[in-house]
Parts: structure tokens; C-alpha cells; sequence
């Protein structure tokens, strides 16, 4: 295979482009495709200060390095989730990126700020593992971003990832989530903007990225995500793209151009009618907001440990 | 040769020569889901592989928690 833009050796074939590229040009196109996302949804300002919500996974590190290489004041955000060995790993690939980059690093931890791991949480909240963490990143990313003064919270979401929930969002018709699903939500009613600038690249771009880049990245997947519905779509979608390459893309770029606005009347009265969580001051429909209570109900809870095969006992 | 495969962790002999691609097909590994790296480098879909290679094939797909525009 020779690569499309200079004729010399490719190292990886991008059917949805129909192309091949040699490493030099396929990190072009990593920071073109990123710079794309930005430039179109308005994502970045010049000058902006940027949270990067890192989880030592590949999607992350890649994208904390593509806006530092395109010369972007971005700092990281890591939060310990004390899934057991899976976090120990994942915060040494964090720091080892960060140092190597002279790049900040701020680190929450869980267990030692809030009294709780992921393990825990989920079972003192009767809450699926996904969704404790979910819940958790989003409170704290938000909070940490507004403490700190950050334009903007990042987040290493791809293509892949944009086509699975969209998938989800619609098989099961959640038009709610339907009308949030967008590459940037504008700061408003306590909520920093949240932008994601690797939505025009696939799963495994940000993968080969890693590798051409030479960053090392988690590559076990979290022993509590095993067997989520996320992955069946991920699954699903990967045969379609298999057979019809570009698919991910058009279904996805598809819902954003010709779908996505009729969905956006109820979130955005939904967001206004939000109150202050009476504890932390967060936006909440209830008194209290979901962190506050999962952090509640955690308190004082048995530690759960994490088996090597996600269990927890 | 060697054939490194992920989650669960674990190695296998395959005969050489094969293609990539024909490798993920005899393994039923859809290439969609996977970059396959030789020592330090990646390697496109069409490459030989001999019988003395040693190869990762690496999964690229994660899930878990990725429902971030949740609110709240």
C-alpha cells in the first residue's frame, strides 16, 4: 500500500477515506480532522484555557496531545476511580504522558476526596458501574472546570463513540438524549462548554495514533464495562462499516446536519427550569443533585473489591 | 509465528507466510475493530507476515462510561 498523499510506504488504510497513509501524513490528517471539528462547531477560541478529562486511555492521551502540538493551553484532569489494578495503571499512563509533555496534571481521587471508589458507589447506589462513573466524571469535570477558571472541558469522544450512543439514543428513542448529543454544549446555567474534538475520527485512528506518537495507553478494557450495551453497538456498527465503509460517518454527520435541531426544544427548557443542589450549588431538577446523593448513600458503605474478571465481591 | 491477542490477554502460533488481512479473517477478527502493530509499527492490511513475525493484534474499541452529555 503506498500512501495517497506522497506515494511512499503506508502504515494504515482508512477505508471511509478510500486512502492510504505513510505515519507523516497520517498525523496530518489527525491534526487536520481535529482542527476541522473545531474550526466547524466553534469548539475552541484563540486564546481559551482547556480542561482535557484524561483516563489514560487512548482517545484522551491522543487528544491531550493533538491540542498541545496545535499549540492549545490545555491542561489535563484525572480522576482515580479505584477500579482496582485498572486504576493504578491507568493513572501511571497519565502521568507518565503529562510528565513527558511538560504538560499540568490535576488528580481527584475518589476514595480520598468524596469517601467512595466506582465498585462501592455502584453497589451502596444499587446504580449500573457505567453509570456511577458517568455520573461521577460529568459532576466532577464540570466542578473542576468552573473552580479552575477553564473555557471549556474536552473530552476524547470519537466518532465511534458519537455513532454508538446515537444508536442507542435511537433504538430505544430517547429524545431527551437525542437533543444533547451535539460535538459542543454552550457554558449555561452553571455548566461549563463541553466540546469534542475528535468526533471526525474513528476508534482506530485515535489507536494508531498512540502508536505512531509513541504514547502508552491503557489498553485493557475497564473490568466493569464488560458486556455493556455500549460495546454491542460498537460491535454492530463495525460490521456495517466493514461492509459499507463511511457508514459510521454518514449516520452520524447525517443526524447532526438533518436531525439533531428537532430535538433541542425540550433540553432547552428542561435546562432552564434547573435548580441549585441545596449542598454543592450544581444544576439539578430535585433539591438535592445525583452526585450529592450517590456520595450519600456511599458514606460509610463496605469497600467492594474488584475481581480480575470485573467481579465484585 | 507469534500472535499476540488482547482481552483476555493471550498468545497464539499461527503458520506463516499470511497476509493481514488474511490473518483477521482466518482469526474472524473484523479489521475494523483492530490495528495489528509489528515490533513498534504499525503494518497496513496487505503486508506478509513470515513465520518468524511476532505481532499484536490490538483491539481498539472501549466503552464504559461515555454518556457525557447526560444532565444532569
Amino acid at each position: 500500500m503506498k500512501c495517497r498523499v506522497c506515494r511512499g510506504p503506508a502504515i494504515i488504510d482508512i477505508r471511509r477515506h478510500n486512502a492510504n497513509f505513510c505515519a507523516e501524513h497520517f498525523l496530518k490528517l489527525c491534526r487536520d480532522q481535529t482542527a476541522k471539528a473545531i474550526a466547524d462547531f466553534d469548539m475552541i477560541l484563540p486564546g481559551e484555557r482547556v480542561l482535557i478529562a484524561v483516563s489514560g486511555g487512548k482517545d484522551s492521551l491522543a487528544l491531550w496531545d493533538l491540542l498541545l502540538e496545535m499549540g492549545y493551553d490545555a491542561d489535563g484532569l484525572y480522576l482515580g476511580l479505584g477500579i482496582g489494578d485498572y486504576s493504578d495503571d491507568s493513572g501511571t499512563y497519565v502521568r507518565a504522558f503529562a510528565e513527558s509533555r511538560g504538560a499540568r496534571l490535576i488528580e481527584v481521587d475518589l476514595r480520598a476526596e468524596y469517601g467512595y471508589d466506582i465498585p462501592t458507589g455502584a453497589r451502596a447506589a444499587r446504580r449500573a458501574p457505567c453509570s456511577t462513573c458517568g455520573l461521577s466524571k460529568r459532576h466532577l469535570f464540570d466542578r473542576a472546570a468552573l473552580d479552575g477558571g477553564y473555557d471549556a472541558v474536552a473530552t476524547g469522544h470519537n466518532l465511534d463513540d458519537e455513532a454508538a450512543v446515537l444508536l442507542g439514543n435511537v433504538l430505544h428513542w430517547h429524545d431527551e438524549y437525542l437533543g444533547r448529543q451535539l460535538p459542543v454544549l454552550a457554558a449555561r446555567n452553571g455548566f461549563p462548554r463541553k466540546v469534542k474534538p475528535l468526533v471526525r475520527l474513528g476508534e482506530r485512528e485515535m489507536a494508531a495514533y498512540c502508536v505512531v506518537r509513541g504514547i502508552d495507553y491503557q489498553v485493557d478494557e475497564c473490568p466493569m464495562a464488560e458486556g455493556n450495551r455500549h460495546l454491542a453497538y460498537k460491535d454492530a456498527l463495525n460490521m456495517l462499516e466493514k461492509r459499507s465503509p463511511g457508514a459510521k460517518h454518514d449516520f452520524y454527520f447525517g443526524f447532526l446536519a438533518r436531525a439533531s435541531e428537532r430535538f433541542r426544544t425540550t433540553i432547552d427548557a428542561e435546562q432552564d427550569a434547573l435548580l441549585e443542589c441545596e449542598r454543592c450549588g450544581a444544576p439539578t431538577p430535585s433539591e438535592i443533585c445525583a452526585f450529592c446523593r450517590l456520595v450519600e448513600k456511599a458514606a460509610g458503605a463496605q469497600p467492594v473489591t474488584i475481581t480480575t474478571r470485573g467481579g465484585a465481591v | 509465528m507469534k500472535v499476540l491477542l488482547r482481552n483476555p490477554r493471550r498468545e497464539i502460533d499461527v503458520d506463516g507466510p499470511v497476509s493481514v488481512n488474511t490473518l483477521l479473517e482466518r482469526l474472524e477478527i473484523n479489521r475494523e475493530s483492530v490495528i495489528v502493530i509489528r515490533g513498534d509499527e504499525l503494518i497496513p492490511a496487505d503486508t506478509v507476515l513470515a513465520d518468524s513475525d511476532q505481532v499484536e493484534i490490538r483491539p481498539v474499541i472501549s466503552g464504559g462510561a461515555v454518556d457525557t452529555q447526560v444532565r444532569p
